[in-house]
């Protein structure tokens, strides 16, 4: 934008600006700086915005008490299994719907959609049957299955909605030069449509990583992830608020970090295409 | 525009998510219908058979129910009205010539990366505390008595709580829709006459009506479901005060243990969803480009 | 060899008869421009050639082989999309070769191919280069170069040309002509520039509502249009139709005069200039004739006519004769 601005109100807007952002952001400083707090000057009153006493003991204590690495690593394998075994679904399916569109189509997104409205709540004792019946309770692979269904309306609508933006003429490009379908989505369209796949990655790994329903209720020990980690540290209300913070900061450290790095396209993404 | 082929092979390669996801929603769905009309209580094993539609009618004619029902449509709503409101606000003091404008995106999307447990339970704990939280030190600071968010205020302060997670991605839809309008039009309206109100109202806000269908879409389907939240903080107390319908079913099923009433609970809420769905789907699809 | 037959060619998409039936014949080593309005199903007949649609009934020959039901791929045909269709991601070379790779070739021969599609079109230096780098007409290069390396048994052009701004777009048209005459390959080209159909056609296939209205070499379209529909189309200024009293006298419903066959002077139709464009070369005048109505003439240059000014006309050429359902007499 060229429009002239007075250099005072430039600084006025900057402010503001900045203002408003820190006090969106400040639960989660808080809670970082409150991780390395002792215990008595978390709680201190009045509060310490900074604390003579820095410590990092807390997590070591969350470190040795709670077995963090396993609910970490199940938190990966599940985030990114059901994020690819969810592509893996999702890349042919969306390819059909971009390129070779029919009456039905728009009905079906919306139908899948319309899936994810479903409460969860409302199918969780029949879920936990099953998963038993099965042999799929507090396993991994239930709950890659688990929220690779749930996020896989998500990802096929956002996959559709970067495919759209392939003009079709490339792809009968493709089919004239003699590729098949298999060489096609290989050669053509999977590049074309790669930053497309890495930001619904991006967010389906978030999105499956901060799921908090499933995750708690299909697992008891062995394939709880950090937000059943989480649900377990937040019990004693009032009590322990500088192991609280540690415990927090760990859980959404890896998904903050990785969500920072990626916000651009994560925003492009959701969108599902409607705001360019 | 297609051939046989092509369309035969997009057949089979819709079938499998398909499959999937019918399966994932008809089978549950179908086992819910079935309990919701069987006596089914963890605490009583032996005794089981048909009640009919038992189950449905103590379910509609419980005060709670309308409470949940009321509950939830706040929660919807509230979420919903702060986040566009506020969202559109911020975009647009974002969308201005500020310094910093990267590093203000990173701080504003913070929130949107935070689990729902951990978000609930800073909340709770570091802020709404009435004893150690941050806001009674600062109503203790102003000479006031600490507010009791959890206790007198239940509902609103899900609703806040809630609304701090959503509020990032209603800002940064809002804001890439923002930066997508061209400066050009801004001039014209400008050398048109329009004041900066009239700027916002006629040209911008316009534009903005695509962004906010996706993000009342989207966040609607989240909503809907809200758990973790209120599980987290009040436990959907105190008494019923902040029980929304999903919560009133978890309360049927866990700790009443009847899997019968809290499967009719849980049709009820799949076909107020349904209707739900179909109304957004019908209102708002016409907006997007499928 | 590139002889192409369409024998009864339908296609509809559902209760949409975009081509109703249809008949044509290419000869080997043809240059033939579809020509029509848009809407007028010219590309879809490109694509039902090309194999990226289905005929709903007919048979389409090529070679004397019956394609109706082949995949595009197993054609033997090159396509150049109006949008070039380049793929983004690969460099010029790779684009170029990306045919032969599909098909299977050795390294060495796609590379000689490549080199030699390359320097007869100018692209050597871009090779590296991705389409992204390139301006509009080295684009066309690059989708002419992807067609010529597969040395098809005829190529499709869907107007190639209507991306590109009129200077380039002169100067590709004058080398696409060139390239027909050292190839001496089958080439169907998609135009709704009667200009480009006009200059580049062996025949032209003029088309309306998915029908074939004529088929011809464009001095035959030009002197002898079949109805007025293909007289209104060929030829620019278009020619002007003149119905009632003035056509009776000629014994027609309607009769058609070409703005370059009207002498300005004396003559029978007397009327006054409205606009009159003077190009230097040429004039191009509006005149709008007593009794007959607004009547275009192609002048010399120097005519110093000008708004307003009353004036004499004379038809000095052939007079089209066309009866009430616009057929040639």
């Amino acid at each position: 934008m060229a429009r002239a601005i007075s250099p005072q109100r430039k600084w006025l807007t900057t402010i503001a600006a900045w203002i408003v952002a820190i006090v969106i952001f400040f639960p989660v400083l808080w809670m970082v700086i409150t991780s390395f707090k002792t215990e008595a000057s978390a709680v201190a009153m009045p509060p310490q915005l900074f604390t003579a006493s820095w410590t990092t003991e807390n997590y070591a204590d969350v470190w040795a008490r709670s077995d963090y690495p396993r609910f970490f690593m199940n938190s990966v394998i599940i985030a990114v299994g059901s994020t690819l075994l969810g592509l893996a679904i999702a890349i042919p399916s969306a390819w059909a719907m971009a390129f070779v569109p029919g009456k039905r189509t728009k009905d079906l997104l919306m139908w899948m959609l319309s899936t994810k409205m479903m409460p969860a709540v409302a199918v969780m004792i029949p879920l936990v049957l099953a998963f038993q019946a099965l042999g799929l309770f507090d396993t991994r692979i239930g709950l890659v299955l688990a929220l690779m269904l749930m996020n896989l309306p998500i990802i096929i609508w956002m996959l559709y909605t970067y495919f759209k933006e392939i003009p079709a003429e490339i792809l009968e490009a493709a089919r004239m030069d003699g590729a098949g379908l298999w060489n096609e989505i290989v050669y053509v369209l999977t590049p074309m449509a790669i930053p497309g796949i890495a930001s619904t990655m991006l967010l389906n790994v978030i999105l499956a990583w901060n799921e908090a329903f499933w995750t708690i209720t299909l697992t008891t020990t062995k394939a709880a992830p950090l937000s059943a980690f989480i649900a377990s540290f937040s019990a004693p209300q009032g009590l322990f608020y500088a192991k609280l913070s540690a415990a927090s900061t760990m859980a959404i450290l890896p998904i903050l970090i990785l969500g920072w790095f990626s916000q651009k396209q994560l925003v492009r993404g959701l969108t599902f295409g409607a705001v360019k | 525009m297609s051939t046989h082929s092509t369309r035969l092979a997009s057949r089979l390669m819709v079938a499998p998510s398909v499959l999937v996801l019918f399966v994932w929603m008809a089978v549950p769905l179908a086992m819910t219908l079935y309990f919701s009309f069987r006596f089914y209580r963890l605490l009583t094993p032996d005794r089981s058979g048909w009640v009919g539609i038992n189950h449905y009618k103590w379910f509609l004619n419980a005060p709670e129910f309308w409470l949940a029902m009321g509950n939830t449509l706040a929660l919807v709503g509230g979420v919903l009205l702060i986040t566009v409101v506020l969202g559109t606000l911020i975009a647009l003091l974002i969308d201005q010539p500020v310094k910093g404008q990267g590093a203000l995106r990173i701080l504003v999307i913070a929130p949107f990366f935070v689990m729902p447990p951990v978000a609930a339970s800073i909340w709770e704990n570091l802020f709404m505390h009435p004893q150690n939280g941050l806001f009674a030190a600062l109503a203790q600071g102003l000479g006031m008595q600490p507010i009791l968010f959890l206790e007198q205020y239940p509902m609103s302060s899900v609703i806040g709580i809630t609304a701090w997670e959503w509020l990032p991605f209603a800002t940064l839809i809002l804001l890439t829709a923002m930066q997508s309008l061209s400066s050009e039009q801004l001039e014209a309206a400008e050398m048109d006459g329009a004041s900066s109100f009239a700027r916002f109202r006629y040209i911008i806000l316009p534009h903005l009506t695509r962004a906010i269908t996706v993000v009342i879409l989207i966040e609607t389907i989240f909503l809907l479901g809200i758990f973790g939240e209120i599980y987290t903080t009040t436990q959907g107390g105190p008494g019923s005060a902040s029980t929304t319908l999903p919560y009133m079913i978890y309360k049927q099923a866990i700790i009443a243990k009847d899997i019968g009433r809290a499967a009719a609970g849980g049709i009820i809420a799949v076909i107020l969803a349904n209707i739900v769905a179909y109304f957004l789907m019908r209102g708002l699809g016409r907006n997007l480009d499928a | 060899m590139g002889k192409i037959q369409l024998r009864n060619v339908r296609k509809s998409f559902g209760d949409v008869h975009v081509i109703p039936g249809l008949d044509l014949d290419i000869e080997d080593g043809e240059f033939v421009v579809f020509v029509g309005p848009s809407g007028c199903g010219k590309s879809t007949l490109l694509r039902l050639i090309a194999g990226l649609e289905d005929t709903t009934s007919g048979t389409i020959e090529i070679d004397g082989k019956d394609a109706t039901h082949l995949p595009p791929a197993k054609r033997g045909l090159a396509m150049v999309f109006q949008s070039y269709a380049l793929y983004p991601h690969m460099t010029v070379r790779k684009n170029i070769a990306f045919p032969l790779k599909m098909a299977g070739m050795d390294k060495a021969e796609q590379d000689r191919r490549v080199e030699r599609a390359a320097s007869v079109l100018n692209l050597a230096s871009y090779l590296d280069r991705r389409p992204g780098q390139l301006s509009g007409g080295q684009r066309q290069r690059v989708a002419i170069g992807r067609a010529i390396v597969r040395e098809p048994q005829a190529f499709l052009f869907d107007e190639p040309l209507s991306n590109l701004d009129a200077a380039l777009r002169v100067g590709m048209r004058q080398e696409i002509s060139e390239l027909h005459q050292s190839l001496k390959t089958t080439m169907i080209y998609v135009t709704h520039d009667q200009v480009e159909a006009m200059t580049m056609a062996d025949k032209i296939v003029v088309l309306n509502a998915g029908n074939i209205e004529q088929v011809g070499s464009p001095l035959e379209l030009y002197r002898n249009p079949k109805n007025t529909f293909v007289a209104g189309f060929i030829g620019s200024p278009k020619m002007n139709f003149i119905d009632g009293a003035e056509a009776a006298k000629h014994n027609a419903h309607t009769i058609g005069v070409r703005p370059e066959h009207i002498t300005v002077g004396d003559g029978p139709w007397e009327g006054t200039v409205g606009l009159s464009e003077h190009l230097g070369s040429d004039s191009f005048i509006k005149v709008n004739v007593d009794g007959i109505g607004v009547i275009n003439v192609r002048g010399t240059g120097e005519l110093d006519i000008h708004h307003g000014d009353r004036i004499k006309l004379a038809p000095a050429g052939k007079i089209h004769r066309f009866d009430k359902e616009g057929l040639a007499l």
